[in-house]
């Protein structure tokens, strides 16, 4: 069994990682940052394996309960800072870890020669860390504490080359987006403590995770503390949080600017983990959102309108990191609209196997700029001939992210889609009908776009890279992409290639591996992942015993794999053979294109009509303008009055302060002797 | 006649004033007179930190400690003492005038136009708040109260920069008007038959609390006499504009010292007078306090949003975090249960959190300006490359501004929040839509002073020195411990504010 010290350390050897580089190497080493590297590597390569010790354990039925540590008393609740290990939490920890050690791998390659190499691995350490903190919380204070760790933590990376003006305005506007779904989080929170004596009445502390859930169960022997129009709010609430995380639809316009980050920063934090989060958060209080079918109902709209949204809009970016950018908010979708819909089991397992896929993309983007110098695919083309360790790699993680038997998507995709055609009653037959239909849909724009955007690299004749977009654009390189300015077409180094073929491996084996089908595999039962987190469920509901999970379906894989087909059948004809590999075919859908290249204007709508437009001109402006001066001439009138009101206060427009503090002892010794007398 | 004492509160109250006598008469050289305030400054903080180590915050202690009391006007009939003493409200900000005390006097370095007596005002400066932040006797508080004001008025006015005299002047006036209400509040307290007392702890135990027989004003009257005076001071909307004034064109000592403690001197006036002695009221008039409050806190951000000048936009955001300090006093309109510690507890904390990350963030904005010559915002920007230590003190103070768990002033306004919604719940939530727009103007002064594209006019600057950095270091690590440590805080507030919660559960919904 795992110790209590093992699973702590998980989080606190990055934590300790960011202390020493941020401390001592950055200050007095600097000149050795690769030790940086080194430190972060080793921190959590130890991480990873306890990890792995730790998801034994928990998948052995050990149990582990621990004693909470007191943090902050307040009122009849208590903040507690503790661990919350099942199995949702051990998946993640694999995932986090995992994921975290190959990206900061490949970043020894990708980030060498970086004048701010410590300061990266700094940054990532306390990411690392901040993620591994929130997934094992097991108080919701706790929780939100590192839930803003983690925002604060993407804020410095992406804004990590802080000199290039792009990057620090995608930095701030991550941070403002993603707090605005914060302050529902923290309103649910504030909720709770307003129950906290309800709580305290049976004997449950209103932030401690499981005593919300136990709180939510109608069935509870107590009777449920929480239910009905409030149950909804709170639900509600928190998905506000998770929406900001995962950047669902309306609050999703931070993701692709994002990409400002380092790759690698991409790969880790805004596909694999941190924006995994919201979709992690959901899942925490799951036996929360089941009790109530509206909340439910706009979980599972709002993740399938973002799926087929924001896939819609991958379509024409030409930017690659943008296009997996958008690609990773569609499937986020899938993630959340299955949980909507009470699928938690599947929509975990396609958030562990989306980890290994979009993580491997991004780095494949990361390895292509390596050579190239650019992002831009229409300055991209044949790359095929140059590196084809990457070529091939991207093509599995975008065959898995389609949906293509037997890579790891499909497998989990397909759970989804199944469970949302068969429906699990916990919401109307229509939000099903509707859901599935946005998910099946999405799943032909995903497999256009992912097409798209590997026949643009990696396929027809080299378009020149970045001194050609340089060229074209005449303006000067980005500051701070060093050792990414020039075009070296050829294979990434080793220490880059690697972890993507490490990558390569899960996004290839996972799906069947950690799910086996039909039958046993290496070792590992059938359905392992699902019902071991199912049961997970069940323990969190009060429920002991085994659940349920998906059977395989035939007819929805033929179905799935035939839009996913049409979709790559549908990029091919479009891109392979076009005849000017210079021209976007799709700018022949004229409006349409221009709506979808726009992003549908909402960051126009947000940035310069909500925000520069109503809030800093009409709002912001008129308060202004009112506080100097309508209370500010107020305030002034007022003061004329008393400078005029007669010679002693008129002194004080002498400005002498000698004469004022003589007033004032003379004025106190006045009203000394007038009491003396009455 | 000396009726108890201990000496402690007593040294650390009178010692910047000593000192400032002795560098008046004795020293002589402005080496030596920088060295020797900054020696008072650190002696000052020991002591200040030995009363908040020392202050016994178990269950049982005494709720008063440390106390020094002789009769000090003893034949007149006045019956004013002479009485410092701290109780678990006071003790953290002794500690927090210590340490901004100390980092203003450092800051002061550079100074070069007549140092000695720059030097002697700050000093007496710490004195004043100190004894603001002790004094259990009513007279004794005024005296220091309007003893800071000189100080103040003298650092703004001769050292300050811009429009100096006329923001010197308002911030006097203002001042002046807040006390005088208070003065009458004190004098009518005062003539009361049957009371007669300057006796704050009397007055602040249940048994012998000023009730509404035979008072010469009704209580409600006395309690808006005093919440004027202090609401001037914290300063709440809509007699805040003093403040912006004020801070533009103070030095960054002053700056620090005005955002860092002299605020503090209202919302603790709030918690020790208004809540502490007139319970009742404080329950009748919660609404009032949360509406001030949610005002404050909205109305400020919004402004920050809109300032060019880098002092300005800090001192409006500080108008904000102050009505936080009004939401967190406001949890006492509870309409039903028992009230519990939460909200006062955020709002004490809020406080001393302020006064750190605002101290800090004026230190290091006092840095930038010293270096460029120039707080106008858009002039700046890529201020990052050239000056890191200075930019990531600036950000660890501008993260716990906005609230960023892990630093000080989150546990604050959690506390506030959490308390504040169990008596208004849709008033919180507009209070908490105040933590985007400091993210908003938190982040975006930050995207255009110290990031984007280095600008070749600054390529000469040079980051902060060791005298320089020393400040910042100590800030930072307050910050950062409070944030992760908070309950060394919170124990001892609440230890001060429990006594004051019983005697509120007492009154409420009476």
């Amino acid at each position: 069994m795992v110790s209590q010290a093992v699973i702590w350390s998980i989080f606190l050897l990055p934590l300790a990682s960011f202390v020493l580089i941020a401390l001592v190497v950055r200050p007095l080493l600097n000149r050795y940052s690769m030790i940086s590297g080194f430190i972060t590597i080793g921190a959590l390569g130890t991480a990873l394996g306890f990890s792995i010790w730790t998801l034994r354990s928990v998948a052995l039925h050990h149990d582990l309960t621990f004693e909470p540590v007191k943090w902050l008393s307040v009122g009849n609740a208590t903040i507690d800072m503790g661990l919350l290990v099942d199995p949702l939490t051990a998946v993640m920890l694999v995932v986090v870890t995992g994921v975290s050690l190959l990206v900061q791998i490949y970043s020894l390659g990708y980030m060498q020669g970086d004048p701010s190499f410590s300061r990266y691995y700094a940054y990532m350490s306390l990411f690392t860390a901040s993620m591994l903190g929130l997934v094992l919380a097991s108080n919701i204070v706790q929780l939100y504490v590192f839930w803003e760790l983690v925002g604060v933590s993407s804020y410095l990376l992406i804004g990590f080359w802080h000199e290039r003006p792009a990057a620090a305005a995608a930095a701030k506007k991550a941070f403002i987006i993603t707090r605005i779904g914060d302050v529902g989080f923290l309103i649910a929170i504030l909720y709770l403590f307003g129950r906290a004596d309800d709580f305290a009445a049976i004997g449950l502390n209103a932030f401690h995770i499981p005593d919300i859930w136990q709180a939510a169960q109608p069935q509870a022997a107590l009777g449920a503390v929480l239910g009905g129009a409030a149950l909804t709010w709170l639900a509600l609430g928190i998905f506000a949080g998770a929406m900001g995380k995962s950047g669902q639809f309306p609050l999703h316009a931070w993701l692709p600017d994002a990409m400002e980050g380092p790759t690698p920063v991409s790969a880790l934090i805004h596909a694999a983990t941190m924006v995994a989060a919201g979709v992690f958060l959901v899942a925490r209080f799951f036996p929360v959102f089941e009790h109530s079918a509206d909340a439910m109902t706009v979980v599972a709209l709002v993740g399938a309108f973002t799926a087929i949204f924001a896939a819609s809009m991958g379509l024409v970016m030409n930017d690659i990191k943008r296009v997996m950018a958008y690609s990773t908010v569609s499937q986020l979708g899938y993630m959340i609209a299955a949980l909507g819909l009470g699928l938690y089991a599947p929509a975990i397992f396609h958030l562990v196997t989306h980890a290994a896929f979009k993580a491997l993309l991004f780095l494949g983007a990361g390895s292509v700029n390596h050579a190239t110098g650019t992002f831009d695919m229409r300055y991209m083309g044949g790359l095929r001939r140059h590196m084809p360790i990457t070529y091939i790699l991207v093509v599995v993680a975008g065959l898995a992210l389609v949906g293509i038997v037997p890579l790891a998507g499909f497998w989990s995709k397909d759970e989804i889609l199944l469970g949302a055609w068969n429906g699990t009653g916990l919401v109307d037959t229509w939000v099903n009908r509707v859901t599935f239909s946005a998910l099946l849909a999405g799943v032909i724009v995903t497999a256009f776009y992912t097409v798209r955007m590997i026949i643009l690299t990696f396929h027809g004749d080299f378009r020149g890279g970045i001194e050609k977009e340089l060229e074209e654009k005449a303006q000067a390189a980005p500051a701070g992409a060093a050792g990414h300015g020039g075009v070296h077409l050829h294979e990434s180094p080793f220490v880059m290639v690697l972890p993507m073929a490490l990558l390569g491996i899960a996004a290839v084996t996972l799906g069947y591996l950690a799910n086996p089908q039909w039958d046993e595999q290496l070792g590992i039962p059938k359905h392992w992942i699902t019902g071991f987190l199912a049961d997970g469920l069940g323990a969190a509901r009060g429920l002991g015993g085994h659940s349920e999970t998906l059977d395989f379906s035939f007819g929805m894989a033929v179905v799935s794999t035939v839009a996913a087909l049409s979709g790559i059948g549908l990029a091919i004809g479009i891109y392979l053979k076009r005849r000017d590999q210079r021209a976007e075919p799709l700018e022949k859908l004229g409006s349409v294109y221009t709506l979808l290249s726009n992003k549908y204007y909402i960051d126009t709508l947000y940035e310069d009509v909500a925000v520069r437009k109503w809030f800093f001109r009409v709002i912001a402006g008129t308060l202004d303008w009112i506080d100097r001066n309508l209370v500010d001439g107020t305030v002034d009138l007022i003061g004329w009055f008393f400078r005029n009101i007669g010679t002693a206060i008129g002194r004080f427009q002498t400005g002498q302060v000698q004469a004022y503090a003589t007033g004032i002892a003379f004025g106190v010794l006045a009203i000394i002797l007038a009491l003396l007398l009455a | 006649m000396v009726d108890g004492y201990n000496g402690l509160l007593t040294a650390t109250v009178f010692l910047p004033a000593v000192g400032a006598l002795v560098l008046l008469l004795l020293v002589k050289g402005d080496r030596n007179i920088r060295g020797f305030a900054v020696l008072i400054g650190v002696v000052d903080l020991v002591l200040s930190l030995l009363v908040f180590g020392f202050f016994d915050r178990s269950a049982d202690a005494a709720r008063f400690q440390f106390i020094d009391q002789f009769t000090w006007i003893p034949d007149v009939g006045l019956n004013a003492n002479f009485l410092l003493a701290v109780d678990g409200l006071s003790a953290p900000l002794v500690a927090l005038t210590g340490l901004l005390g100390m980092c203003a006097l450092l800051a002061s370095w550079h100074v070069k136009l007549r140092v000695k007596e720059y030097f002697v005002w700050l000093l007496l400066l710490q004195t004043a708040v100190m004894g603001v932040f002790t004094s259990m006797d009513l007279l004794l508080f005024f005296l220091f109260w309007e003893l800071e004001l000189v100080p103040m008025f003298m650092l703004i006015s001769v050292w300050g920069s811009g429009r100096k005299e006329y923001s010197a002047m308002r911030f006097l006036i203002f001042t002046i008007l807040g006390s005088a209400f208070m003065l009458v509040g004190i004098v009518a307290v005062f003539v009361t038959a049957d009371v007669g007392t300057f006796n704050m702890i009397e007055l602040s135990t249940e048994a012998t609390m000023l009730t509404s027989a035979g008072l010469l004003i009704p209580l409600s009257g006395l309690f808006w006499l005093f919440f004027a005076g202090f609401a001037i001071k914290l300063p709440t909307w809509p007699v805040h504009t003093w403040l912006p004034d004020a801070h533009t064109d103070a030095p960054t000592a002053a700056s620090v010292m005005l955002a860092g403690v002299l605020l503090k001197m209202g919302g603790y006036g709030l918690l020790r007078i208004n809540v502490g002695m007139f319970p009742s009221q404080t329950d009748r008039f919660a609404w009032a306090l949360m509406a001030l409050g949610v005002i404050s806190v909205l109305y400020g951000a919004v402004i920050t949003m809109r300032q060019t000048d880098l002092k300005r936009l800090i001192a409006y955001s500080s108008i904000s975090h102050m009505g936080l300090v009004l939401v967190g006093i406001a949890s006492v309109g509870i309409s039903d249960g028992v009230l519990t510690v939460t909200g006062l507890s955020g709002a004490a904390m809020q406080l001393f959190t302020h006064g750190t990350v605002t101290g800090l963030l004026f230190l290091c904005v006092g840095l930038v300006y010293e270096k460029t010559h120039t707080r106008y915002i858009p002039d700046l920007g890529g201020l990052a490359g050239r000056m890191p230590v200075v930019a990531v003190a600036m950000l660890i103070a501008g993260l716990a501004s906005l609230g960023l768990p892990g630093l000080s002033g989150f546990v604050s306004e959690l506390l506030v929040f959490l308390g504040a919604y169990t008596a208004y719940d849709w008033p919180t939530v507009l209070a908490v839509l105040g933590i985007v727009l400091a993210a908003g103007y938190i982040l975006w002064m930050m995207e255009r002073t110290f990031f984007g594209e280095r600008r070749d006019r600054f390529a000469n600057l040079t980051d902060a020195s060791l005298v320089e950095a020393a400040p910042l270091v100590l800030m930072v690590v307050t910050i950062v411990g409070i944030g992760v440590w908070p309950s060394l805080l919170t124990d001892v507030f609440e230890s001060g504010l429990n006594p004051m919660v019983d005697v509120l559960n007492g009154v409420i919904n009476k």
